[in-house]
């Protein structure tokens, strides 16, 4: 009995802790939500109180009403053309390199996977000045190019998943489909694209909120407010409106989370096998 | 007629060439990395030697960015001073916190994998610039923290408007986010033999020993993975600080890659800013290498040929 109370207690204590630290984690997220109904005076006076005292659902609207006559609806549909273009032309041209580093025995196969597993590991500030100047140069400064162009060729991070995944495609299958007359193009099309479809979603998955995400992009190249993405819109509200209305800059802050809500709850799972994936062999 | 069916046929045998069918489906990585990474690189080198406004034509002014920089520019050695209090806080703090809660949610049953999805929430939105909002106000003087020290009979403390202060909300941010860390470390958890851990149990090993002679050293490749990839990143931290505290007060968490983003676009000395770049890339180059090279001594590889 003594034994049973003590397990007890040490399973009673774990939770208690666990749960506990895991509240205090999720807290200051549960705190913006909140926050996006309450007034500014109770946001910012009373900020240890956790629930709005009044439910001011107003905030919503005058925050979606966005500024200078831009709603938060156009920075979404900029951020999400963005995202899902650089989404998809990463998934597509990052699953070519990897078949060809993969599966294609050709000259210099070497020399490009080390200088592809050197791009993991390079900085991308540090090219953020030339890569300025080389856009600049092509007059596309304002445009959507700098930020959906990078991606058009393929992304290190994700050609080294989809390589790891094509080596554990069975190289028989390749032969058999080359034996009934099938091509290297065939192949790749037919045989590895479809197979390495859990790649595929957890790229599609990763890309996509990396890019909904980025803040420096559109910092640096877009200017215009019709073309302002969604992150860097929220930073311009915070700066103008912000200051006087606390509520619909946290209730705009909840709405720019809600593709990166949606990821976590429908497709959590994605996001930890490429995390854990790429961390074990690495 | 006949010469034209040669040269069809030529050219079929060229195209299911390997050599060709490499190229094609590599193509776009080698564009990319010739035209946006290596001409980049060179041309930042040649920029670092000029002075440039992006309108007038750069003048060539050979070493004297890097002379400047080095000799003339108190803000730029504060900006590395505080990108390295900031990594050595924030790194190791957030890798320990990582590996702890890992280790505390390796059972495997449904409530531990809703801990573990709680946990990861963080790092999934922490670099987004609504959650930088969110901090600036926890950390303001009225704010949540301040709330909760008075509470406890603390006094208030002025987080954001302190030159010692200001740098804490920005490495506690970081670090809340040891979520993806976490779940490579429990990724790498599994993968260790129960086999060890009841041996040593049998041996009367107690949970702490077992984590420091058995966890430890199996994970110790996974932990040198995620030393590395964290403490690059950490040298590139820009969008926290750029909201929460704009770099202030006076320089306090003016990070490397906020200096350097204002020398070239705020000020427009894009010399001068590509001048940083190369420093700023040779400083990681060198610190990754003295990682790499310390963790010869700790790093523990299971041995191949058993």
């Amino acid at each position: 009995m003594g034994m049973h109370a003590k397990k007890r207690l040490t399973f009673i204590c774990y939770h208690v802790f666990v749960g506990g630290l895991g509240l205090l984690m999720i807290y200051p997220v549960v705190w913006m939500i909140l926050g996006a109904f309450k007034d500014n005076n109770q946001i910012l006076n009373n900020a240890a109180q956790l629930l709005p005292a009044e439910w001011h659902f107003e905030n919503w609207k005058n925050g979606w009403n966005g500024f200078m006559s831009y709603t938060f609806g156009t920075f979404f549909k900029n951020s999400l053309f963005v995202a899902i273009s650089s989404t998809l032309a990463t998934m597509l041209t990052s699953a070519m390199v990897a078949y060809a580093l993969a599966r294609i025995k050709f000259k210099g196969r070497k020399l490009w996977f080390t200088c592809m597993i050197g791009t993991m590991m390079l900085p991308g500030q540090v090219i953020m000045i030339p890569q300025y100047m080389i856009y600049n140069k092509l007059g596309v400064v304002g445009t959507y190019v700098p930020l959906i162009l990078p991606h058009v060729f393929g992304q290190a991070f994700f050609i080294y998943q989809m390589m790891q995944f094509i080596s554990g495609v069975p190289k028989e299958l390749d032969e058999a489909a080359y034996i009934d007359g099938c091509s290297k193009y065939g192949i790749f099309a037919r045989i590895i694209l479809p197979l390495i479809k859990p790649a595929l979603i957890t790229t599609l998955i990763i890309q996509f909120y990396w890019k909904w995400d980025d803040f420096m992009g559109p910092l640096i190249y877009v200017s215009r407010p019709e073309k302002w993405t969604v992150s860097f819109a929220l930073k311009n509200f915070a700066d103008t409106s912000g200051v006087s209305d606390y509520g619909a800059m946290f209730a705009m802050s909840t709405v720019s989370l809600i593709p990166v809500f949606l990821i976590f709850l429908f497709f959590n799972r994605y996001l930890v096998d490429g995390m854990s994936q790429t961390g074990l062999k690495g | 007629m006949e010469k034209q069916v040669g040269a069809y046929e030529k050219l079929k045998s060229i195209i299911h060439k390997n050599d060709f069918v490499g190229y094609v489906f590599a193509a776009p990585f080698i564009v990319g990395f010739l035209g946006f990474t290596v001409v980049p690189m060179l041309m930042s080198l040649y920029y670092s030697m000029t002075e440039y406004d992006l309108t007038s034509a750069p003048i060539w002014i050979g070493f004297r960015n890097y002379i400047q920089m080095f000799t003339g520019d108190v803000r730029f050695w504060n900006s590395i001073a505080v990108t390295f209090k900031y990594v050595l806080f924030a790194v190791p703090l957030k890798l320990v916190f990582a590996l702890l809660v890992a280790f505390l949610l390796t059972r495997n049953n449904r409530i531990v994998s809703i801990y573990r999805a709680v946990y990861y929430l963080p790092s999934l939105v922490g670099g987004s610039v609504a959650v930088s909002l969110v901090w600036k106000q926890l950390f303001s003087r009225k704010g949540l923290i301040n709330s909760v020290l008075l509470g406890i009979g603390l006094e208030r403390i002025n987080w954001l408007g302190s030159e010692v202060w200001s740098i804490v909300p920005l490495i506690l941010i970081t670090v809340w986010q040891f979520g993806s860390s976490m779940i490579i470390f429990a990724a790498g958890l599994k993968e260790i033999p129960g086999s060890y851990y009841e041996a040593a149990k049998i041996d009367g090993a107690t949970t702490v020993k077992s984590f420091i002679y058995i966890t430890l050293p199996c994970l110790s490749p996974i932990i040198l993975f995620n030393l590395v990839m964290q403490t690059i990143s950490g040298f590139m931290v820009f969008t926290q600080s750029f909201v929460i505290t704009q770099g202030g007060p006076n320089d306090a968490t003016n990070f490397i890659a906020l200096y350097i983003y204002n020398q070239g676009f705020r000020y427009k000395n894009m010399g001068y800013a590509s001048a940083m770049s190369w420093v700023l890339l040779m400083m990681i180059a060198l610190v990754t290498l003295i990682i790499f090279k310390v963790s010869d001594h700790f790093v523990f590889y299971e041995a191949s040929d058993n």
